[in-house]
């Protein structure tokens, strides 16, 4: 058997042996992912494994075991491979069964008129890092893993700073103007990083010289990731078990052999053009230069529910967290007071709205999403902007997108499939369940949207109301439903439909904004961020019921309240009522609702519509 | 009995460059074979020969052949190798009768009769086979194909009994329209060749499951050796039967229908080299790809030509002239090689067979000589055709391969799926295939005797409650049946059922838009907000590249045979309304534009909704008054339903029940309770497919019963209260109620659940708020006939007070209407006074300029 850094440092190895052992019976396919699902199981050994992440490619050794945390953009073709081949050596002719299984090229001199070649099926999946993950959550991963994954690494390099950095503050504000410009130099920055140290291994692993050709060094390759300003390493997963579990979207922390043999580029670049099916373009997209886009075999994948790194390394046992849900929710809400001027029911309400999260679908009604819209923010300030700061600093995955009039008519929010390259072209809406996506209305202006516009906006208004996002395939749409969590900030009540509007009512009136919400938020402990980090994480997946006697409570409520005023209570009204009494108990940590809950939940709404009525009549000739 | 040399065979057959020896020798056992053997066995022989004696090689490289024949020859031919080498059919050159002179073969490469190397090898068989077939040397099995089970004579044999023997009298493809059913099918096909002179015979392998499961089976798993066996055996039939018909080239047979359609999700590496049939979306396709079939080389020293043929995608240059000897003498020569046309297809899986949450497959396809240019991106077809697997090129210079396969498709035989549309034949587009259990669970459900409630109880039921209007969208999924009166001058009578939804903002009528339009396979969803007339019809595009103008279809006509959901129904602009019109009872829509005059067929239901004008529904106006919609489009909806929030406590509780319940029940106890929506779906599509319900004559007199009621009603009142529109309304949604019932008959029960549901939407949206009566004016007029008559009344007090008025030709406005408001002892607004106003002035009677009022 192999020791026990092999199966890390040379898998390749290790399927060989028991290939070898297996005397082809086929069986050894099973024995192999069984094999690695037990080294995986063992403790710690996810830490051990180097992560692409992390990591810089040219860091990483070729065909070893890596991992990746990272979203399902595009699911291409399948494609039928050699299982199993025979080979013939030149000189002795003496034929020798291989596998072609968790390999892109096979060996020399293969015998493709041989009766023992096996053809098996595999798809490719184009995943790209989870979009909009926040620093914190890249820094924590890294930190946690990389220590110990030096054993891996070509070099040992102790200088070396995580190279994902957060889009900053200062660039964020670029990129409003003009956000097409700054998307090209943000990807063609990172080819080149990885093309110096590719050049590289290239002189020592391919003596024969040849380099990658020109066309395909030079223009920087679209790396298709759904946000502007991403940056990290796309990857071309290949996957050969259970095709069909796996979904668009879907988030996976993918174990698998990486492969960046530059023979690849060089075979395919000698592809006669002509002869192939394929138009350049497809070329491009489906088999990049291993050097920018590395190919990973699947050995195992772990579906994400949550990336928090935080409850994925065990730091925090859930069991014993809920105890303290209680008080750490007092903190919570108390800082999210500060951070929103003093207001304590909109910081209720986005607590809410933090921890709410699509648990079902009754035919297309999803049920549990809760869109809030927090209007009465000061115009022409960077309010939203620091708002998402913090945000960010909780959450595992966010997006501002600033809804200004040149964003909305350029940026492409749908993905779209492109029939010329045979892709899916991602948009600002794919998205990672429970992602944050923060919509800064404040920032839009009076205008004429153009055709793509209008578009954007229904796409948005199709997100916030039934959580689904159609896709554009030219001749058809299809639908996707999704799980985000959208928050509008506005100055007046938002033109987009949301589940429930606050207006924010500031008790205190600093005179630098910024300067005050930044004193704030540098004030809280990085333990007690991170305790925030996990309360949200766990409030969001908790399971929830009601039981039959506060069910009739609910009944007979319903019934007197609309027996008082039938005009303003409606049956959406009690939708969202069921609603915040769910979050409300979550957020406390109690799995069923009880009386007090609904009670709870019945007044901050009556709070919350009093404070929104009179601003409404305000408001009225303004949408 | 034709000697060899007299026939007139393809380019091969008089190629002068085959060297004298071996042409000798050629032609002396052939001219021995012809006096003693059958015609076809000499042509073949003849042409195995040939492919011997042109390639001296061929014996050594004998795996570069996928067609080997063993043959057990008879005594009298005298060959030096028991092995004999060559492919049936395709190769077979001229055609085996003395009719068919003139008749060049063609080249099929959609069976790849290209020669290939091995493909993914399969179905290799060991060479040792040859001694098992030698060991059975009977008359009747001379010739099996290497690594097959096919026998060639045999299966020409089964095929030809085949078409001659095959009827199928059940038989309803549009194909086979004007064919005579209980006649042998093909014979009738091959007259038709004959009269038409268009070569190439289609084929079903369901008729060739059906008369032999055998000859099937080898047709699926040899495709490539078993066409070219039906070919050659159609041809002999062909012309034996119409010597003297003039063909392009020979016949080529085009099965379709293999197997089941399969899924382009379920090809896996075992379907490699066999025939399948996949259905899918033409996404996009090439330009014309020139592909040589053989190359023309020309000796630049002594004018020598020769031919070499493409050998695994690769021309192998001569070195050598063989006329002079000289080295690297002989070159290209274009326009006169031979090359066949070539085009690649990229079709996508359609979306209604694919899982949710992934992305559709493509796969590539190409297609070969005449079937270029068949398909157009957008189309939706069913593809037959041979799956190929070829490796990655082994290039000279490399000596690692990617150990991936290119797959593709040869086409054989293209159908497409939405073709009927345009023949506007009465079928529907999609036959969606169900199977045995699945009927019989449909079946089962349609025998429960309350499967009406169920089916309605299942729509939407996150929705609560509006009964009734689940119950007019459930009938407006069946829909009526589609009959044509076109013979006797009136055209289509319209099958689909139209409805309204009006009421108060936050009922969910979107929710159920939403859901109908989840629900069928053809729906489309639409706000009258954002869409144009354009979106909604037709418009003509000019295509960038090729100059031509293309015609996009908009909503109504992609959601031809489903449901448009029209959402804001109100806030749709004018000019859009009106393209209404037309689609909505006659079921087609009229494009004049561009130079491009045609008419589209559109017949699809229209599911639409619509707010109140005033944002909350008032009770104290009529219908039209609410919605602000013209009459003439309103009248054209069967149902209109008002969806209004009662205000009454029962329904409150009931609504919060359903609503709780919804939070927190769990998936399965939702399951368990309703229907499936999966079920709902094949049910409707089966019904929609198979059930066409007639009238029987209790069910006609009640129907003219009640049409003869609702007149009655409104005449007693001086109003009519029913239009022939309602008849057909209410035949409609019977016809709709007996399809739920999977009955072929529309009975009593169906007409009085037509006349209470139609009677509930009257009630609801055609009751006239003053009167509280149900007057079908309001919807068909505009105006409920009180209002006219009071609109009357008005206008003659008017004129009476005028005309005591005594001779003054000019009156203050404002004075008058004071006047008349003071006379009347109804309350008269100045809508009504203006009303008034404008009557009179129809009668020429006054005129009103600016605040005056002059008497004419």
């Amino acid at each position: 058997m192999p020791s026990s850094n092999d199966w890390i440092n040379n898998p390749l190895g290790v399927v060989e042996e028991m290939f070898v052992q297996s005397n082809s019976n086929p069986e050894w396919e099973a024995k192999v992912l069984e094999y690695f699902k037990g080294k995986l199981k063992e403790k710690q050994a996810y830490s051990w494994i180097p992560s692409l992440n992390d990591v810089p490619l040219h860091y990483l050794k070729p065909n070893s075991l890596v991992k990746f945390r990272c979203l399902v953009q595009d699911m291409f073709d399948p494609e039928f491979y050699m299982g199993v081949y025979e080979t013939i050596d030149p000189s002795t002719k003496a034929k020798v069964l291989r596998f072609g299984k968790y390999k892109d090229v096979t060996e020399c001199g293969v015998d493709l008129n041989s009766r023992n070649t096996v053809t098996a099926e595999r798809q490719t999946f184009y995943c790209v890092p989870i979009p909009g993950e926040t620093l914190w959550e890249a820094f924590l991963n890294h930190s946690h893993t990389y220590a110990r994954s030096s054993q891996a690494r070509v070099v040992p390099s102790t200088s070396y700073i995580p190279s994902r950095q957060k889009r900053s503050y200062e660039e964020d504000d670029e990129m409003d103007t003009q956000p097409q410009k700054q998307r090209e130099p943000h990807t063609g920055g990172s080819p080149q990083l990885h093309a110096n140290g590719d050049s590289k291994r290239q002189e020592t692993e391919a003596p024969s010289g040849q380099t990658t050709s020109p066309s395909n060094a030079s223009s920087p390759l679209d790396l298709n990731f759904p946000l502007p300003g991403e940056r990290g390493p796309a990857c071309l997963v290949k996957v050969y078990e259970d095709l069909d579990s796996f979904k668009l979207n879907d988030m996976l922390e993918v174990y698998g052999i990486l492969s960046v043999n530059p023979l690849l580029s060089v075979l395919s670049s000698l592809l006669d053009p002509t002869e192939s099916m394929e138009t350049p373009e497809e070329q491009r997209a489906h088999d990049p230069p291993a050097s920018l886009v590395p190919r990973l075999h699947m050995l195992h994948a772990r579906p994400l529910q949550h990336n928090n790194p935080l409850l994925c390394m065990f730091i925090y046992v859930v069991s014993s967290f809920m105890v303290e849900m209680a008080s750490v929710r007092a903190e919570f809400l108390a800082y999210l007071t500060h951070i929103l001027l003093g207001d304590g029911l909109a910081a209720e309400y986005l607590l809410l709205h933090l921890i709410s999260s699509v648990y079902a679908r009754r035919d297309v009604l999803p049920l549990g999403k809760f869109t809030l819209n927090l209007s009465g923010c000061p115009p022409n300030s960077s309010f939203t902007e620091s708002l998402h700061q913090v945000i960010q600093e909780l959450v595992p995955c966010t997006y501002r997108l600033s809804m200004t009039l040149h964003n909305m008519n350029s940026l492409r929010l749908v993905p779209r499939k492109d029939y010329v390259a045979n892709r899916l072209v991602s948009g600002a809406l794919q998205l990672a369940r429970n992602t944050s996506l923060v919509l800064d209305e404040t920032r839009l202006e009076q205008g004429q949207l153009d055709a793509s516009g209008v578009q954007n906006i229904t796409a948005l208004g199709n997100l916030i109301s039934w959580q689904k996002v159609d896709y554009d395939f030219n001749y058809h749409q299809m639908e996707f439903p999704c799980n985000i969590n959208v928050f509008v900030t506005s100055e007046g009540r938002s033109l987009l439909p949301s589940d429930c509007q606050v207006p924010l009512q500031p008790q205190v009136t600093p005179p630098n904004l910024e300067e005050y919400l930044s004193t704030v938020h540098k004030a809280q402990l990085t333990s007690q961020i991170n305790k925030f980090r996990v309360y949200l994480s766990v409030a969001q997946t908790l399971d929830y019921s009601i039981s039959d006697e506060v069910t009739k409570a609910v009944e007979d409520d319903f019934v007197d309240m609309r027996k008082d005023d039938p005009q303003s209570v409606s049956a959406e009204d009690l939708h969202r009522m069921l609603v915040v009494a769910r979050l409300l108990s979550l957020s406390l940590g109690q799995t069923s609702l009880s009386r007090e809950g609904w009670m709870r939940a019945k007044h901050i709404d009556m709070l919350r519509r009093t404070r929104s009525q009179p601003q409404t009549t305000v408001n009225g000739n303004e949408p | 009995m034709s000697s060899p040399t007299s026939t007139p065979g393809g380019r091969k057959r008089n190629r002068n460059d085959i060297p004298a020896t071996r042409k000798l020798r050629a032609t002396s056992s052939e001219s021995t074979i012809s006096s003693s053997l059958q015609i076809d066995h000499v042509l073949f022989y003849n042409d195995i020969l040939q492919t011997v004696s042109e390639r001296p090689s061929v014996l050594t490289q004998s795996c570069q052949y996928p067609f080997l024949i063993f043959a057990v020859l008879p005594s009298e031919v005298d060959m030096s190798s028991p092995l004999m080498y060559g492919t049936p059919s395709s190769r077979v050159e001229g055609t085996p009768r003395s009719g068919a002179r003139g008749t060049p073969a063609r080249q099929r490469p959609d069976l790849g009769s290209v020669r290939k190397a091995p493909q993914v090898d399969l179905h290799s068989e060991p060479p040792s086979a040859d001694g098992a077939v030698a060991s059975e040397p009977s008359v009747g099995q001379k010739l099996v194909i290497w690594g097959t089970d096919v026998n060639v004579g045999t299966c020409k044999e089964k095929f030809q009994r085949f078409l001659q023997r095959f009827i199928d009298p059940t038989s309803n493809e549009d194909e086979n329209a004007g064919l005579d059913l209980n006649e042998p099918l093909y014979m009738q096909k091959l007259e038709e060749i004959s009269v038409v002179g268009e070569p190439v015979l289609n084929v079903n392998c369901g008729h060739v499951q059906s008369f032999d499961a055998d000859l099937y089976r080898q047709l699926i798993c040899y495709p490539q050796e078993v066409i070219p066996t039906f070919d050659m055996a159609v041809n002999e039939l062909f012309f034996e039967r119409f010597p003297d018909s003039i063909l392009e080239h020979q016949i080529q047979v085009r099965p379709y229908n293999a197997l089941k359609t399969r899924n382009m999700r379920s090809l896996n590496p075992e379907d490699i080299d066999q025939m399948i049939t996949i259905s899918g979306m033409v996404i996009r396709t090439s330009q014309l790809i020139p592909e040589m079939q053989e190359a023309f080389f020309q000796c630049q020293v002594c004018a020598f030509s020769t031919r070499v043929e493409v050998d695994r995608g690769r021309i192998a240059e001569p070195a050598v002239c063989r006329h002079c000897n000289t080295t690297h003498s002989l070159a290209l020569i274009h326009n006169r090689s031979a090359f066949s046309d070539k085009q690649m297809i990229k079709v996508q899986e359609s979306p209604d067979d694919m899982p949710a949450g992934q992305t559709p497959h493509t796969t590539v396809v190409y297609a070969h000589n005449d079937l270029v240019d068949k398909v157009q991106p957008g189309d939706r077809i069913n593809i037959t055709g041979i799956y190929r697997a070829v490796p990655m090129r082994e290039n000279p210079r490399q000596s690692n391969v990617k150990s991936v396969y290119k797959t593709h498709i040869d086409a054989i035989h293209f159908r497409k799926t939405d073709e009927k549309r345009l023949h506007g034949l009465d079928e529907e587009a999609d036959q969606k295939l169900f199977t045995e259990e699945r009927v019989k669970t449909l079946k089962e459900l349609a025998a429960k005797p309350d499967v009406y409630e169920r089916l309605s109880s299942a729509l939407a039921p996150s929705i609560y409650e509006h009964e009734d209007i689940k119950k007019g969208i459930l009938l407006q999924l069946f829909g009526g049946t589609r009959k044509d009166f076109s013979q006797t001058g009136r055209g289509n009578f319209r099958a689909e059922v139209n409805i309204l939804l009006c009421g108060d903002p936050g009922t969910s009528k979107s929710q159920l838009l939403q859901y109908v339009f989840n629900l069928v396979p053809r729906g489309q969803y639409t706000s009258g907000k954002g869409s144009s007339a354009v979106g909604l019809t037709a418009y003509v595009m000019k295509d960038p590249e090729t100059k031509q103008l293309v015609l996009q279809t908009g909503a109504l006509v992609l959601s031809d045979n489903g449901i448009c959901c029209i959402d804001e129904f109100d806030k749709m602009s004018e000019s859009t309304r009106s393209v209404l019109h037309e689609v909505m009872e006659q079921q087609t829509l009229s494009i004049a534009k561009a130079g491009i005059i045609c008419q589209l067929n559109a017949r699809t239901s229209v599911l639409a909704a619509a707010n109140p004008v005033e944002s909350q529904w008032n009770p104290k106006k009529t219908t039209i008054e609410n919605i602000q919609l013209p009459h003439t489009l309103l009248s054209r909806f069967d149902l209109i339903f008002l969806m209004l929030d009662p205000q009454d406590e029962a329904y409150d509780r009931r609504l919060a029940h359903h609503l709780v319940s919804l939070y927190y029940q769990s998936e399965e106890q939702i399951e368990e309770e309703l229907l499936d929506m999966a079920v709902l779906k094949d049910y409707i599509a089966y019904a929609r497919t198979y059930i066409n319900p007639r009238l029987n004559e209790e069910a006609s007199q009640a129907l003219i019963e009640a049409y003869v009621d609702m007149r009655k009603i409104g005449s007693g009142r001086g109003m009519v209260s029913a239009y022939p529109r309602q008849l057909e309304s209410l035949i409609r949604l019977a016809e709709a109620h007996a399809k739920v019932r999977f009955s072929d008959k529309v009975e009593t029960i169906d007409v009085e659940e037509a006349k209470r549901l139609h009677r509930e939407a009257l009630k609801q949206s055609a009751t006239d708020p003053r009167t509280g009566f149900v007057d079908i004016s309001i919807l068909t007029t505009g105006m409920s006939a009180t209002a006219r008559k009071r609109k009357e009344e008005v206008a003659q007090a008017l004129k009476k007070m005028i005309q005591s008025k005594g001779k003054t030709p000019a009156m203050k406005y404002q004075q008058l209407f004071d006047d008349l408001r003071g006379q009347s002892e109804a309350a008269i607004t100045k809508d009504m006074f203006e009303e008034a106003l404008r009557a009179l002035a129809d009668e020429d009677y006054l005129t009103v300029t600016g605040k005056t009022v002059r008497l004419l």
